[in-house]
C-alpha cells in the first residue's frame, strides 16, 4: 500500500498509510481464491463474510463489498486500519499460509479500508419507535456500536461522554497519523442522523450517579473502557519529563498540542525520549515522540520483538521512521537532575526464561547488568486498567479482582439488573474491533430485554 | 455551550463568574471542582473549583485569577457569552466532621491564601453548618488582593486577615495566626489550607510540631479530570494518588510538596510562550 516515505512522514501528522487506489483494492481481492472452508472468517471477532466482500470487490463493486461488511461491522473505515490484521482474519488465509508468509496473505483490512473510505454507506433506517429509552455511557467504539443497534431498534438512545468531544481511545489516544479524527467524527454523525442523542461533557457517576440515570432510562450501556493508566511504581517516576502515554498522546491528540500558534494546550519538547512498553500504545508514544520534535527515541521493552504485542504494521513504521528498538532491557529507575527534570534512565537487560502462563517466555532479569543512558523525557505506555469511576459510585455493578464489570455471558447485563456492558471496561484493555463486538452483543441482550419489560 | 449570567471583578485579576450550570448545581459538594474550555477548538481545559452554587437557581460561581493564557481568555468573556465546556462536579468532596462533643463545639480553622479564598469559603460554609465554630485566616500580598472578606465574615465565626506588607488586617504570613492557634489549649481539631502551594507547604509546617490533623486542597496540573492520565499525580505518604479523582484534598502532612511545586513547573516554558503569543498581555 502507498506510504508517506519514513523521513517526510516522521515529522508530519497525516496519515502514513495513503490506501489503495480502485485498481490496486480489485488486484489485491482478486488474490482471494474463495475458499468454502472460509478460514479467514474464524479469525475475524465480528465473523464478516471475507470471501464474499473480497469477490464484489475484486469486480469492483465495492458498494456491495460495503454492504456485506456492514452488516457485521459498523467501523469498517476504523478496523481497516487499526486491527492487527496479522493475528486475526488474515493469520489464518489460505494465501498466506501457501506462502508461509503471514505478511503475503490477502490484505483483508486494506481492502476493507478502501471500500469504507470510497463508498457513502446507506443510510441506516431505523425501526418504528418503541418509546424506550436507552443510555449509552461512553463513546468509544464499543458504545458506537451499541447505540447505533439500539437506535436501530427503535428505541431512544442517549450517549454520554465524559470528555468534551466524542470517540473514546479513537480521539484521543490513537493518533491522527494512524486514524484520522475525520473518520470517527463521520461515524458519530452517523449516529447522529439516526436519532442518537449525543451529550458530551457529562461523567457518569459525577455529573449524575449512574443509579439517577436508571430513573429515566430503560436500560443503560456502561462502555466507559480501560482508561486507567498504569505506572510501573518504579524510583523517579514522578519526575519532571514522565508522562503516562495517555496524558502524553491526549495532550496530541485530543488537545491538538502540536499546532503550537493555536492550541492552548501546551507540550513537553522533549529531544531525547525514552518509551516504556510494547503494544500499540508504546509504538504510538514513540512515533508521537518523532512528531513532537524529538532527536532521539528510544524504545524499551522487557521481551524480544517476537513477543511485543503491537501490530506488526506500526512496529515496521516505527522502525522505518528511526525509533531505536531496546528489547530485552527493562527500565530499573529514572534520574533527575537538581530540579526534579529528567536526566537519565536506568535499565537492566534481561533475558527469556521458560513459557508463562500466557505460553510466552518469561522475561527474567540479569543481575549486574544495569546501564544508564541520558534521556529527558520518559513515556510509560505499560498499559492501563478498567475505568473505575462508575463501579466506584455504583455499588449494585460487580467488578472482579482487577476492576472488570462482571457481565453474564449470555444477556450481557451486569449484576445490576437493566444495566448492561461492553468493551475494554469488561475485558481490560483489548482491541477495537473487540470492543465493537461486545457493543453489539450488548445491543442484542438490550433489545431483548427492552422487549420483555 | 454554557452561559456566563454575571460577572464581577474582585480585585485586580480577580473575577467572579455565574454559570448556568443546573445538573452541577444540584450534585456539587464542597471541595469539588469543575473543568472548563472557553472557545471550541483551540482552547485549553482549566480547572476551578466551585465556589458556590444555587441549585434552585441552576447556577454555580466561580472565581479566578488571570495567570495566564487560559483565564486571561475566560476574563474576556461577558455576560451572555457562552463558554464551550463546562464539566463536573469533579474531585471529592471535603470531608467534612462534627468536631462537637461532650457539650464543647468543634473547631475548625480555615485558611486562605490569594485565590485559595475562592475554594475555602464554601469549605468554610461546610464545616460551620456541621456544627463546628470555624476560624478563617485570609492571607494576601496586599489589601487590593484580599477577597470574600464580607462573605467570609458571614461564614466564620471569625476572621484574621493578614497582608504581607502590611497594608490591611495584621502583617505577615498565614502562619504566624495558625501556630498561635495550634497553642491554644484545646487546639483546633482540624485545619484546612487552600492557597498558593508554598503557603500549603510552610502551614503544613506549622502544624505539624503540634500534631494538628491538617488537610490541603491540591491544585495540580489536569487534563481529563477523570483519572485517565496521571498528569495531576502527587507523592501522598509515599504512595502516587491521583489529585482529580483522589483529591483534591490530601493530608498536608504526608504531602510530597517539593515534587508538587516542581511539577506545577512541568510547562512554565511553553506557558510563558502562550501567553506571548495570544497576545493577550500587552
Ligand atoms: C494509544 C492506543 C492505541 C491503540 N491502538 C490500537 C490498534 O491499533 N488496534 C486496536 O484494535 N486497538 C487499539 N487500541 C485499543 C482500542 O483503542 C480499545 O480497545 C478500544 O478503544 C476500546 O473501546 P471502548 O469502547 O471499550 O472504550 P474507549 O475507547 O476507551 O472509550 C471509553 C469512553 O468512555 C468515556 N468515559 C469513561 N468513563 C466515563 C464516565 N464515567 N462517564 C462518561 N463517559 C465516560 C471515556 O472518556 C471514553 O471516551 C489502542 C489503544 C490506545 C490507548
Ligand atoms: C482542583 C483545582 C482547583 C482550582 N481552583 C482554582 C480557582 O478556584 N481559582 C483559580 O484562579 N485557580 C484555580 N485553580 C488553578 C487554575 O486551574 C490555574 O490557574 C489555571 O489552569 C491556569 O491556566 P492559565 O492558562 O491561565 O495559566 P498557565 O499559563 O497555565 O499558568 C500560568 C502560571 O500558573 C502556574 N500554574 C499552571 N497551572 C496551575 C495550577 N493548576 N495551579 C496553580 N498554578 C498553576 C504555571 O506554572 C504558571 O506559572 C485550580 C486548580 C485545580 C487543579
Ligand atoms: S474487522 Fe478486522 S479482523 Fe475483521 S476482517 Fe476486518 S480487518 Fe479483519
Ligand atoms: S482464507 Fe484468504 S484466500 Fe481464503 S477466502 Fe479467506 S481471504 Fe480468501
Ligand atoms: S487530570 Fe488526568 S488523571 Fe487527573
Amino acid at each position: 500500500m502507498p506510504q508517506q516515505e519514513p523521513q517526510v512522514r516522521a515529522h508530519n501528522m497525516d496519515e502514513v498509510a495513503l490506501g489503495y487506489t480502485a485498481e490496486m483494492a480489485k488486484a489485491e481481492a482478486s488474490r482471494c481464491l474463495n475458499c468454502p472452508a472460509k478460514p479467514c472468517v474464524q479469525g475475524c471477532p465480528v465473523k464478516i463474510d471475507i470471501p464474499a466482500f473480497l469477490a464484489a470487490a475484486a469486480k469492483g463493486d465495492f458498494k456491495d463489498a460495503l454492504g456485506v461488511i456492514r452488516t457485521s461491522s459498523l467501523l469498517p473505515a476504523v478496523c481497516g486500519r487499526v486491527c492487527p490484521q496479522e493475528r486475526q482474519c488474515q493469520k489464518f488465509c489460505t494465501v498466506g499460509k501457501m506462502l508461509k508468509d503471514v505478511s503475503k496473505a490477502v490484505a483483508i483490512g486494506r481492502v476493507e479500508r478502501f471500500c469504507a473510505d470510497n463508498v457513502e454507506p446507506e443510510k441506516t433506517a431505523c425501526a418504528a419507535p418503541t418509546g424506550k429509552k436507552v443510555a449509552v455511557i461512553g463513546s468509544g467504539p464499543a458504545s458506537v456500536t451499541c447505540a447505533a443497534d439500539c437506535a436501530r431498534a427503535g428505541h431512544a438512545v442517549t450517549m454520554f461522554e465524559a470528555f468534551h468531544k466524542t470517540g473514546g481511545v479513537l480521539v484521543y489516544g490513537i493518533p491522527e497519523f494512524r486514524l484520522p479524527k475525520r473518520i470517527v467524527e463521520k461515524e458519530i454523525d452517523g449516529l447522529k442522523a439516526m436519532g442518537v442523542k449525543v451529550v458530551t461533557d457529562f461523567v457518569v457517576g459525577k455529573t449524575r450517579k449512574l443509579s439517577d440515570l436508571k430513573k429515566e432510562f430503560d436500560a443503560i450501556f456502561v462502555g466507559t473502557g480501560a482508561g486507567l493508566p498504569k505506572f510501573m511504581g518504579i524510583e523517579g517516576e514522578n519526575l519532571i519529563g514522565v508522562f503516562s502515554a495517555n496524558e502524553y498522546l491526549t495532550r496530541a491528540n485530543l488537545m491538538k498540542a502540536y499546532i503550537e500558534d493555536k492550541a492552548a494546550t501546551p507540550f513537553w519538547h522533549g529531544k531525547k525520549v525514552a518509551v516504556l512498553g510494547g503494544g500499540n500504545v508504546a509504538m504510538d508514544a514513540a512515533r508521537m515522540a518523532l512528531r513532537l520534535g524529538a532527536d532521539e527515541v528510544h524504545l524499551i521493552y522487557r521481551r524480544s520483538e517476537k513477543e511485543m504485542p503491537a501490530r506488526i504494521e506500526e512496529v515496521h513504521h516505527a522502525k522505518e521512521e528511526g525509533v531505536v528498538f531496546h528489547t530485552l532491557e527493562n527500565a530499573k529507575r529514572i534520574l533527575g537532575d537538581e530540579q526534579d527534570r529528567v536526566r537519565a534512565i536506568e535499565c537492566l537487560k534481561y533475558e527469556l526464561g521458560e513459557p508463562d502462563a500466557s505460553g510466552r517466555r518469561s522475561p527474567v532479569a540479569i543481575a549486574g547488568s544495569e546501564f544508564e543512558f541520558p534521556v529527558d523525557t520518559v513515556v510509560v505506555a505499560v498499559g492501563s486498567g478498567a475505568n473505575p469511576l462508575i463501579a466506584a459510585t455504583t455499588p449494585e455493578i460487580e467488578v472482579d479482582r482487577k476492576g472488570h464489570v462482571i457481565i453474564d455471558e449470555k444477556t450481557r447485563m451486569t449484576t445490576m439488573p437493566g444495566v448492561f456492558a461492553g468493551g475494554d471496561i469488561v475485558l481490560g484493555a483489548a482491541t477495537v474491533i473487540l470492543a465493537m463486538g461486545e457493543g453489539r452483543a450488548a445491543a442484542a441482550g438490550i433489545n431483548e430485554w427492552l422487549k420483555n419489560s | 455551550m454554557t452561559k456566563i449570567l454575571k460577572k464581577t471583578r474582585l480585585s485586580e485579576n480577580v473575577w467572579r463568574m455565574t454559570l448556568e450550570a443546573p445538573l452541577i448545581a444540584r450534585e456539587r459538594l464542597a471541595g469539588q471542582f469543575i473543568i472548563l474550555r472557553t472557545s471550541e477548538e483551540w482552547s485549553e481545559r482549566i480547572p476551578l473549583t466551585i465556589a458556590d452554587a444555587d441549585p434552585a437557581a441552576g447556577t454555580i460561581d466561580i472565581i479566578f485569577q488571570t495567570v495566564g493564557a487560559s483565564t486571561k481568555e475566560l476574563s474576556l468573556k461577558n455576560e451572555g457569552d457562552c463558554i464551550a465546556d463546562l464539566v463536573g462536579p469533579l474531585g471529592k468532596p471535603t470531608h467534612i466532621t462534627d468536631y462537637s462533643n461532650a457539650g464543647r463545639k468543634g473547631w475548625v480553622v480555615v485558611v486562605g491564601g490569594g485565590i485559595g479564598v475562592a475554594p475555602a469559603h464554601p469549605i468554610a460554609q461546610a464545616f460551620k453548618a456541621a456544627g463546628n465554630r470555624v476560624s478563617v485566616i485570609m492571607g494576601a500580598r496586599t489589601k487590593e488582593l484580599i477577597i470574600m472578606e464580607d462573605e467570609m465574615r458571614r461564614a466564620a465565626d471569625d476572621v484574621t486577615i493578614v497582608t504581607d506588607d502590611d497594608s490591611y488586617g495584621r502583617k505577615g504570613l498565614v502562619t504566624e495566626p495558625l501556630k498561635e492557634f495550634c497553642e491554644m489549649s484545646p487546639a483546633p481539631d482540624e485545619v484546612v489550607v487552600v492557597g498558593p502551594p508554598v503557603m500549603m507547604k510552610f502551614a503544613a509546617l506549622a502544624t505539624k510540631p503540634y500534631g494538628v490533623k491538617t488537610i490541603a486542597s491540591l491544585n495540580s496540573i489536569m487534563i481529563d479530570g477523570t483519572g485517565m492520565c496521571g498528569g495531576c499525580r502527587v507523592t501522598v505518604g509515599g504512595e502516587t494518588k491521583f489529585v482529580c479523582v483522589d483529591g483534591p484534598e490530601f493530608d498536608a502532612h504526608a504531602v510530597d510538596f517539593d515534587n508538587f511545586i516542581k511539577r506545577l513547573g512541568t510547562f512554565r516554558k511553553e506557558e510563558a510562550d502562550h501567553k506571548c503569543r495570544s497576545g493577550l498581555f500587552g
